[in-house]
């Protein structure tokens, strides 16, 4: 091997490197980048030697992440250098720094198109691989023919035709006009005929994108392509050298298949013959070997035949014997086998007859929704989202529910939706779809975007027998103590409309069913309020005979709120003590909502929709399923906490008032009144834009604007009189009397606690704004961005936030604006970095001004010490090493706890696991201890392993001994606090529902292993 | 195709990028932050493959170095990791039992050497015989280069003498 040497360059990467820290290594940097722009200033005194080490230098630094944006004209000045050492380094750093749209680039065409049609073989090498990985379409348009004629010439060697057919394939994709199909499909035929493997290769990968766009050209160039795979599936004629692993080029393999898989189909019998013997060779002949390249490359080919049988619809024995290697495949320990195995059942599911046996696996790929691996995990959801239908669909979804409470954030949303549309799309009956959208409403009311709410509120409504059934289920559910806010929607507008059904069932009279919503008031949304406020008006009419205490007590609510500072707030609640004073019209007006036109789901549209969409790109029509899936998450990014039910609503009532003045003296009454009577499938009532709302927009327009025909200056007046009441109060008390008047919604510790816990959520909600807060971590990193999201139509002004962090976090906040507009949100990045070890947590200062009320609040952050930690699962062979080198204080410590909060054992197992402290089974084989064990990250300790071991006492839960061991003495004592705190005083918030969470490893019949670490254990710990 | 090759050190450095699909400098540094986070965090006995994007990332772990390529949701996962390995092997080859060491300041060898290996997202040559002479005839055009320059500049010392 020669190195020639390039001292300069050498000295810089080993100074780089010894920089202690980013500061460091910036300075040292920007230095360089300061010497390297002077030299190129003065670029007479410049030798090529000198300017080819300072293009390498730059080359570095931009690969450190730094911006170079200088030097880009000297390095494409390197590509004109009559000699190949610098004309190399120009080539290859020129490809490196820029990318096709880049200006100088196009500077260099002449050049380029010199080297490549020049004698040299070596400078036409270099310009094919640059125009081949970095050429536009500039390029494409004057270098085109110039390369083909290199591909196409006898004269040129190997090295330079390969290069050339690759080349030409980057200059078809940027425009496909350079290549003439008329012409050139002879040609391609001929180069199938290539005997340099090389070349075919990379004529093989043009063929492939050919063919993408035009099989019917490329006829001539199948049967060449049968050909070449049987000579390698053989093994004829093929040089050592270009065998892997003692298979002929897999990868050639693979592209021809791949190639094949764009022709529709094979006409000729005896082609189509000779393919086949082919293919069931591979299917049939793969065997698992333990060299794990080996494996790797045979499994690649036999992954790209089984998708080639797919596609060739071969006959049904050869499909169920696909089928069969699946099934196999997804349940071997080879994870990346059985990636691949899920995956490609998925594809498979689009080709016929082929259902009823992937159903066979149901089983194994629902264990596969619990594997360790997400990638996996997706793609079993994938398939389980493909396979579902009318006869699985009850088992599927079900196991999508009993598995949403288990599954990671990051997998949440996409499940409750696919869970959504399959029980919509296949419900044996209508009630067993209720009962699965509230329990996912129930178990993930975060992820529940509202239009899967307002479906089944329109199934309710247009399904008679459902009613009573749904005004039941969700009294059940909303009887609960602690209650997602988006159930509280649903169970408002559904007991409102239909709790009558229910009036003889014991507890459930009017007066029961007000007093059970209203109790979810205070703990509610603003969005949420105005749904309330109509159940409480609709409960009120269908009370009969009048209950004259409960007409007070809901009069008495509206009174409240007609002042409400919520523009939606005041305006129901105005409008509905006026109409329930006029006594008996109130009956109509308020009369049940009418049936709901017949429209497709805008879940499922969205699906259809995204499917099409994909169809149509990919050439395969296998890929577009598992497509789709990805598709429908991207589309649904509403923080589910009703910011858009709030829009709906404020543009219903603007759209709808005009025509609902129905006083006495308007024109428009009678048009007006006879659609408020149900009519409304002849008025569309939504308008246009809002598509992803027309399923529920319907019945909010006709509840909503009701008010509007009370007479609109009235309005206006309460309007104002609200107005002038709370200039008047400001007159009378001081203005520091007004600070912190505001009341938050929801209770900030427990909010505080829940976000310790998840990585994104609410942290603070008043009247006025919301701040919510998502965490992205990274090692010792945490990005974290802040929401603040103006709730009002004016404007929050004086606007303050400061970050007050304690002494081990380092924090960069960006400046938040003075004043957040109407609406509006605005996101505000929190750069952390964790230094040591500590408890100690991080307060945000935060103030506004919304008319005369100073709001200031100190908000605990969620950025604690088990955000800095990551699970890890340590096996008995490695644990125990590292338990016995721990040995003693300060880096293990031991403690009895007690007072703590006695709790079973899976409960304490899901805390920790809750903590980001994994639960390792099976070491420690008495049932009443748990060992766990997690990394800690921090600058000063890098990635830090954590030990722990619990030991409880059946007899008495409220004490146990707790050891905690790990290489940094600091961190072994925050943590072991950390732990304490959390086992002693565990916040009573709504409590994150884990008892379903319980992990195998909870169980109380952990298996001993043989060398029985018992003994290990305990002699440690002596 | 591969749209990017990315190579990532444990502690998230990067130690070569080449990207064959159109990205911005502030892309770039997005999509390298990004996947340095997702891939990093993987434990050791997971498969290779990750869904990003609307793409797949298929990826490897040598030693310290992550091995990552990006390609399309429907290519053949399991042919880019043994395209990673072929990579790893030809790098092997020709340093002599490769560490990352060798990586960092001998990037601009793993440069050429991949350029020989990949071309426009594409696999170019799948014999490590043919790369590694290839390798070599470059390796040479520039010593020679360097021995001109040498016999001319001493020409010219003598002659300036």
């Amino acid at each position: 091997m020669t190195m020639h040497g390039m001292r300069g360059l050498s000295v810089f990467i080993s100074d780089i490197r010894n920089c202690q820290n980013k500061e460091q290594e910036r300075l040292r940097i920007d230095k360089e980048l300061g010497n390297v722009r002077n030299r190129f200033k003065n670029e007479k005194g410049l030798t090529p030697y000198e300017k080819k080490k300072y293009v390498w230098k730059m080359l570095y630094i931009y690969m450190l992440g730094y911006d170079v944006d200088f030097g880009h004209m000297e390095t494409v000045s390197l590509i004109s250098a009559p000699k190949y050492p610098e004309k190399q380094v120009g080539y290859i750093a020129t490809s490196c720094l820029l990318n096709e749209n880049n200006d100088f680039l196009r500077l260099a065409i002449n050049t380029v198109r010199n080297d490549i049609i020049g004698r040299n073989e070596t400078f036409q090498c270099l310009a094919l691989t640059m125009v081949g990985n970095i050429g536009g379409r500039e390029f494409a348009e004057s270098l085109a023919p110039d390369v083909q004629n290199l591909l196409l010439s006898s004269s040129c060697r190997p090295l330079v035709r390969k290069k050339a057919a690759l080349c030409l394939l980057r200059l078809y994709r940027k425009n496909p006009d350079v290549v003439n199909v008329d012409g050139w499909a002879d040609r391609m035929a001929q180069l199938l005929d290539e005997r340099d493997l090389g070349v075919l290769t990379s004529s093989m990968s043009l063929l492939v994108a050919l063919v993408s766009n035009n099989h019917e050209a490329y006829w001539s160039c199948l049967p060449k392509c049968v050909k070449i795979l049987e000579r390698l599936a053989r093994n004829q004629d093929v040089p050592q050298e270009y065998t892997y692993y003692g298979i002929p080029s897999p990868w050639l393999q693979v592209k021809t298949m791949r190639a094949l898989q764009y022709f529709p189909t094979i006409e000729d019998p005896s082609t189509r013959r000779t393919l086949f013997e082919v293919l069931q060779r591979i299917l049939m002949g793969t065997d698992v070997v333990k060299n794990v390249n080996k494996n790797n490359a045979s499994h690649a080919v036999l992954f790209e035949a089984l998708a080639l049988v797919m596609h060739l619809d071969a006959e049904k024995e050869m499909m169920s014997q696909c089928v069969a290697l699946l099934g196999k495949f997804i349940a071997v320990r080879e994870p990346n086998i059985r990636y691949l195995g899920l995956e490609n059942m998925t594809r498979m599911l689009m080709v016929t007859d082929v259902q009823e046996i992937i159903k066979r696996h149901q089983a194994q790929i629902i264990t596969s929704l619990k594997d360790p691996d997400v990638s996996i995990r997706r793609r079993a959801l994938d398939l389980l989202y493909g396979m579902c239908d009318v006869t699985n669909a009850k088992d599927i979804v079900e196991e999508l529910l009993q598995y949403l409470s288990s599954a990671d954030f990051t997998m949440r949303e996409e499940l409750s939706l696919k869970a959504a549309i399959l029980a919509e799309k296949f419900a044996p009956d209508l009630s067993w779809y209720v009962d699965v959208i509230l329990q996912l409403i129930d178990k993930a009311g975060d992820f529940i975007s509202d239009d899967i709410w307002f479906r089944v509120v329109q199934f309710v409504t247009n399904n008679d027998d459902l009613q009573p059934y749904a005004a039941a289920k969700v009294k059940e559910y909303i009887d609960k103590p602690a209650v997602h806010e988006t159930m509280v929607k649903v169970s408002a507008y559904i007991l409102g409309e239909y709790s009558h059904l229910l009036a003889r069932r014991p507890g459930c009279s009017p007066k029961e069913i007000f007093s059970i919503l209203h109790e979810k008031l205070a703990t509610v949304s603003t969005t949420t309020i105005p749904i309330l406020l109509s159940a409480y008006a609709k409960i009120l009419m269908h009370t009969q005979p009048p209950d004259q205490e409960l007409q007070s007590q809901i009069w008495a609510i509206f009174n409240k709120y007609e002042s409400c500072i919520d523009a939606e707030i005041q305006q129901r609640a105005v409008e509905y003590l006026a109409l329930c004073q006029k006594g008996a019209a109130l009956m109509d007006i308020l009369a049940e909502m009418p049936k709901f036109p017949e429209r497709k789901s805008s879940l499922i549209k969205r699906a259809e929709y995204s499917e099409a969409d994909t169809a149509e790109q990919s050439a395969t029509k296998l890929r577009a399923q598992q497509q789709t899936s990805n598709a429908l998450v991207v589309t649904d990014q509403y923080p589910a906490n009703g910011v858009t039910l709030r829009i709906s609503v404020g543009q219903l009532s603007l759209i709808k008032v005009p025509s609902m003045i129905t006083t006495e003296n308007d024109t428009s009454t009678d048009q007006a009144l006879s659609q408020q009577n149900g009519s409304l499938s002849k008025v569309d009532p939504q308008p246009p834009s809002v598509d992803l709302l027309s399923d529920i927009l319907g019945p909010f327009a006709v509840e909503g604007p009701p008010g509007a025909t009370v007479q609109s200056e009235h309005i206006a007046v309460s309007g104002l009189e609200g107005g002038s009441d709370a200039v008047d109060g400001s007159a009378i008390v001081p203005v520091e009397e007004h600070t912190n008047t505001v009341q938050p919604i929801g209770n900030i510790a427990e909010r505080f606690h829940a976000l310790c816990l998840k990585d994104s959520g609410v942290l603070y909600e008043d009247p006025y704004i919301q701040i919510g807060i998502k965490a992205e971590g990274r090692g010792h990193h945490v990005h974290l961005v802040l929401f603040l999201g103006n709730k009002n139509t004016a404007p929050l002004v004086s606007v303050h936030a400061i970050i007050l962090p304690p002494a081990h976090l380092k924090m960069e906040f960006s400046l938040v604006p003075d004043t957040i507009p109407p609406r509006a949100q605005v996101q505000c990045p929190l750069e952390i970095v964790n230094l040591r070890p500590s408890r100690d947590v991080a307060v945000l200062d935060f103030s506004y001004k919304f008319g005369t009320n100073m709001v200031n609040v100190k908000l605990r952050l969620p950025a604690v010490l088990n955000k800095f930690l990551q699970p890890i699962q340590v096996p008995a062979e490695e644990f125990f090493p590292q338990w016995r080198s721990l040995s003693g204080p300060p880096l293990k410590l031991q403690e009895v706890v007690r007072g703590v909060r006695p709790m079973p054992l899976p409960e304490m197992a899901n805390l920790l696991d809750s903590f980001r402290i994994m639960i390792c089974p099976g070491l420690d084989p008495n049932p009443n201890n748990l060992v766990a064990s997690t990394t800690f990250y921090s600058e000063s300790t890098h990635a830090m392993l954590c030990l722990v071991r619990i030991e409880t006492d059946p007899a008495d839960r409220t004490q146990l001994r707790m050891t905690l061991a790990s290489g940094d003495p600091s961190l072994t004592f925050e943590l072991k606090e950390f732990i304490k705190e959390q086992l002693i005083s565990i916040p009573t918030a709504r409590s994150p529902a884990p008892a379903p969470k319980a992990p195998p490893t909870a169980q109380p019949t952990p298996q001993i292993p043989p060398n029985d670490p018992a003994a290990i254990l305990a002699g440690l710990l002596s | 195709m591969i749209h990017f090759v990315l190579l990532i050190s444990r502690q998230g450095k990067v130690r070569l990028t080449k990207w064959y699909s159109p990205y911005s400098q502030k892309e770039r540094t997005k999509v390298i932050r990004e996947l340095g986070g997702v891939i990093l965090s993987r434990g050791p006995k997971l498969c290779n493959f990750v869904d990003w994007r609307g793409f797949k990332v298929v990826y490897k772990r040598y030693a310290s170095l992550y091995f990552c390529m990006c390609i399309d949701q429907d290519d053949n996962e399991l042919e880019v990791l043994e395209i990673i390995h072929h990579f790893v092997e030809i790098l092997d080859r020709y340093f002599g039992s490769v560490c990352e060491l060798d990586l960092i300041f001998n990037f601009h060898k793993a440069y050429y050497i991949l350029d020989e290996l990949l071309l426009a997202g594409e696999l170019q040559e799948t014999s490590k015989k043919t790369v590694a002479r290839l390798i070599a005839a470059q390796d040479s055009l520039v010593e020679t280069a360097k021995e001109q320059q040498g016999s001319i500049s001493n020409i010219i010392a003598q002659a300036t003498k």
